[in-house]
């Protein structure tokens, strides 16, 4: 590993966030280094979309330190926001392309928003995003007429589309078919190793995300339970890390949310 | 007993607080709104798109109206005007009572049900689906690329439909009391000429119209941009934008028909 590539690209320290007196991120301190593509994993309401939404700057946290490209992210200016976040990229969970705009036109919105490029030129670059995720003959086709699958891949080649330096993934593979998920998985790896970009991925979906990732971070109480390797989680004999990997229903993450005793709830009158 | 009570206290103050919140709220993002409407109307294309899709396609429910209002205004007003011999009068009645009144709210009411229901249920969907987000991470403001067009829209775009109301609301009188009834043409003509002033009738009918333009441009995409991202959220969204659209434009009619008109009681 290179010297730029050790040097973090994101260094959360002890990141507290919440809503009211209900805290989602309770002292959370991570480090991404550049090139990297790290998943965060973990229960449902675990903290991980928020962690994506604290590191765009899109919610405020109570307190801690958020540096993304050496810029403390919370301290920002709208305008000094904006202008990071053009160096960052963000998949959403469903992709949400624009409605009513056509796929060639949602990955030109970013070049006619944040470039003067001649429209010439966007069209090449667009066609050639397009053809990276394998939907240059797609260009016509409003978002309707895609399949969940498509529109991932469209909204990906969008997101890369001012070739950032971050990407920050929101659950990519949910609701795909499995050649879906090969696919968008394949694009996130080639994608991050071609454009030099560090990686950010939120997802369930274990078996793929052991095949791309360098690193899997697993959340739990709004604290990163464990911070492994691929190989590290499958052979890991801690009971949180085997009953995600294994998809066990109960375990140190209980089947039952807390509720009074079965017995009593049934013959209280 | 006392239990009661404290709980029937504080469920009011409750919502009166949420109240005053939002209202803070709708204040805070109205400002908001008209701080980027100078960026907003220079992107021509998209405002353009807008005033297409807000008032250009509300021409037809907006002339059908207007012809249909003034023909129920000529045949009342002819009936009321017959009876003290002033038929002849009845082209200044009706185009008085369309330019001042039910040209600006009429027309202000219908826009509020067919267009600023569909803008909020359009931005209600765009955040219920992430595109407000989606577009706020690639560092777009929202507000001045979706928001401010739309309301832009409804300020060029009302108060041209309600002038296009009052025409036909005119014409259709005139088909009624004139081509049916058989009021004397020249009569209707002259009489609407010689009463009806461009100052007091004309441009403060337009003035309303403006003025409800701004309140319902506003509640429809403060609603819309507010709207819980459900579908439960965006219909009951909507549905906040035709009633509390609807209610401002008649309270509003009513402070400015008293400010604009209060020299002739």
């Amino acid at each position: 590993m290179s010297a730029s590539e050790a040097t973090p690209l994101i260094d959360m320290k002890n990141v507290r966030f919440g809503y009211g007196e209900r805290l989602i991120i309770d002292g959370l301190s991570l480090t991404v280094r550049k090139g990297e593509i790290v998943a965060l994993m973990g229960g449902s309401g675990s903290g991980k979309t928020t962690l994506l939404g604290l590191l765009g700057g899109r919610i405020q946290p109570i307190s801690g330190e958020i540096h993304v490209a050496g810029q403390n992210v919370p301290t920002l200016a709208r305008k000094e926001l904006y202008t990071l976040r053009r160096r960052i990229g963000m998949l959403f969970q469903f992709g949400a392309l624009f409605t009513d705009l056509n796929v060639f036109d949602n990955v030109a919105f970013p070049y006619r928003e944040q470039t003067d490029l001649p429209e010439p030129v966007i069209r090449d670059l667009v066609l050639m995003k397009l053809e990276a995720v394998g939907l240059r003959g797609a260009h016509p086709l409003m978002p309707s007429e895609l399949s969940g699958g498509m529109a991932r891949r469209v909204a990906l080649a969008r997101a890369v589309a001012l070739d950032p330096m971050l990407m920050l993934y929101d659950e990519p593979f949910t609701g795909l078919d499995p050649i879906s998920v090969g696919i968008v998985g394949r694009l996130i790896k080639r994608l991050n190793s071609a454009m030099g970009m560090t990686s950010l991925i939120v997802t369930h979906d274990l078996t793929e995300t052991l095949r791309i990732a360098d690193r899997v971070v697993m959340l739990a109480s709004g604290r990163i339970h464990s911070d492994l390797s691929p190989e590290g989680m499958h052979s890991s004999t801690d009971p949180f890390v085997r009953q995600f990997a294994d998809g066990l229903p109960d375990g140190p993450v209980p089947f039952h949310h807390p509720a009074r005793p079965y017995a009593e709830e049934l013959f209280a009158r | 007993m006392i239990g009661a009570l404290l709980n029937g206290l504080t469920a009011l103050g409750s919502t009166v607080t949420r109240r005053l919140e939002r209202l803070g709220l709708a204040a805070r993002f109205s400002l908001t709104v008209i701080m980027v409407l100078w960026p907003a109307l220079r992107r021509t294309p998209l405002v353009i798109r807008e005033v297409y899709f807000s008032g250009v396609r509300s021409i037809s429910i907006i002339t059908v109206s207007g012809l249909f209002v003034g023909m129920v205004l000529a045949v009342q007003g002819y009936e009321v005007l017959q009876r003290y011999g002033s038929a002849d009068s009845l082209g200044v009645i009706v185009s008085l009572s369309l330019v001042r009144e039910l040209g600006p709210v009429v027309s202000a009411l219908l826009f509020a049900g067919r267009a600023s229901s569909a803008v909020t249920a359009e931005i209600g969907l765009m955040r219920a689906t992430e595109q407000l987000d989606a577009m706020d991470m690639m560092a777009v403001n929202p507000i001045t690329r979706v928001v401010a067009p739309r309301f832009l829209a409804a300020i060029i775009s009302l108060p041209l439909l309600s002038a296009i109301f009052s025409a036909a609301g005119i014409f259709g009188s005139y088909l009624v009391g004139v081509k049916l009834i058989g009021i004397d043409d020249g009569a209707f003509w002259s009489q609407m000429q010689a009463n009806v002033d461009f100052r007091l009738d004309i441009l403060n009918g337009l003035l309303k119209s403006v003025v409800f333009a701004v309140a319902v441009g506003l509640v429809s995409v403060f609603e819309g941009y507010h709207a819980a991202p459900t579908a439960e959220g965006v219909s009951s969204a909507t549905t906040r934008t035709v009633v509390t659209a609807s209610l401002a434009v008649l309270m509003l009619d009513f402070v400015l028909t008293v400010l604009m008109f209060r020299g002739l009681m």
